[in-house]
């Protein structure tokens, strides 16, 4: 399992199943055995998978020793949400520029400068 | 009537240290791809807001290289990389590297897709040699909010497992 926070959100999240019972989480606390009565798998798999969305921090078990409710960690699914967001933000923001240098360009502009330029300069 | 889709979309993948944006433009590959290429047109665009960009090589040609400085006050960020395969309108491949960390070098994969009426999609896939470096460039750019965050974010994580 790759080492750093992130990549465990990411890998705990690449799974169908897992996807399906962090949106299950988002409507409320769940016990194993209601999260596990939808699926045609055991109870044994279903445990599988929140442990590793455990390990990726995305979920909690409750203390109450007999329901040990399940309970999404939303923070840390915000958090991993925001990051990407803001990186797409500065990508946008990129293209938005790129789109007026566009608009500049004459529709038959070649696809290539004329020459290879390089300045020579150093830092 | 065909409308261009102009935010722009990300994903990083799960399985492997990739990121990949998708972006459309209202604009032919060719002239997509000249302000790629054309290192007088690349530096009106490519660099973060705030900081200025100078071009210090670019010879966009396979086998050519690159090396530009953005820069911030007295703050210097240098990359550098080589084109390992330019078809013209088409698709850039080029290695990329941050000289701040100079050991790490990224595979990027630029393709343009020509969707008539003169429009283009673009992906751009950035292949990073690790997680860590994947989630490095996620986080570049970032001021400390997101310092904060990566060490709120392991923090969040330790007390879940430590429950």
């Amino acid at each position: 399992m790759a080492a750093d926070p992130l990549s465990r959100v990411f890998s705990a999240l690449a799974d169908p199943t897992r996807r399906d019972l962090v949106a299950r989480l988002a409507s409320g606390d769940a016990t194993l055995s209601e999260l596990a009565e939808p699926y045609d798998v055991s109870v044994q798999a279903v445990s599988k998978h929140l442990r590793v969305l455990e390990d990726a921090g995305l979920v909690t078990k409750g203390r109450d020793a007999q329901r040990r409710p399940v309970h999404l960690e939303a923070e840390v699914f915000d958090l991993m949400t925001k990051w990407i967001e803001r990186y797409r933000h500065q990508a946008e923001e990129r293209y938005r520029r790129l789109d007026d240098v566009l608009r500049g360009l004459p529709d038959d502009v070649d696809p290539i400068p004329p020459t290879p330029p390089s300045t020579g300069a150093t830092p | 009537m065909t409308t261009t889709k102009h935010e722009t979309e990300i994903a990083a993948d799960p399985t492997v240290p990739l990121i990949r944006i998708i972006r459309e433009f209202d604009a032919t590959p060719a002239q997509v791809f000249r302000a790629h290429t054309d290192p007088e047109l690349v530096k009106q665009w490519l660099g973060p807001r705030g900081l200025e960009m100078e071009v210090l090589t670019f010879d966009c040609r396979t086998g050519g290289e690159y090396r530009y400085v953005h820069r911030r006050g007295d703050e210097a960020y240098v990359f550098h990389g080589c084109f390992h395969e330019v078809t013209p309108a088409r698709r850039i491949v080029q290695t990329f590297t941050f000289e701040g960390m100079p050991e790490a070098v990224a595979l990027e994969t630029l393709v343009l897709e020509d969707l008539g009426d003169g429009r283009t999609r673009l992906t751009a896939e950035s292949l990073c040699d690790s997680f860590e470096g994947r989630d490095g460039m996620l986080s570049s750019g970032m001021d400390e909010g997101v310092i904060q965050g990566y060490e709120r974010l392991d923090e969040l994580i330790a007390r879940g497992e430590a429950d």
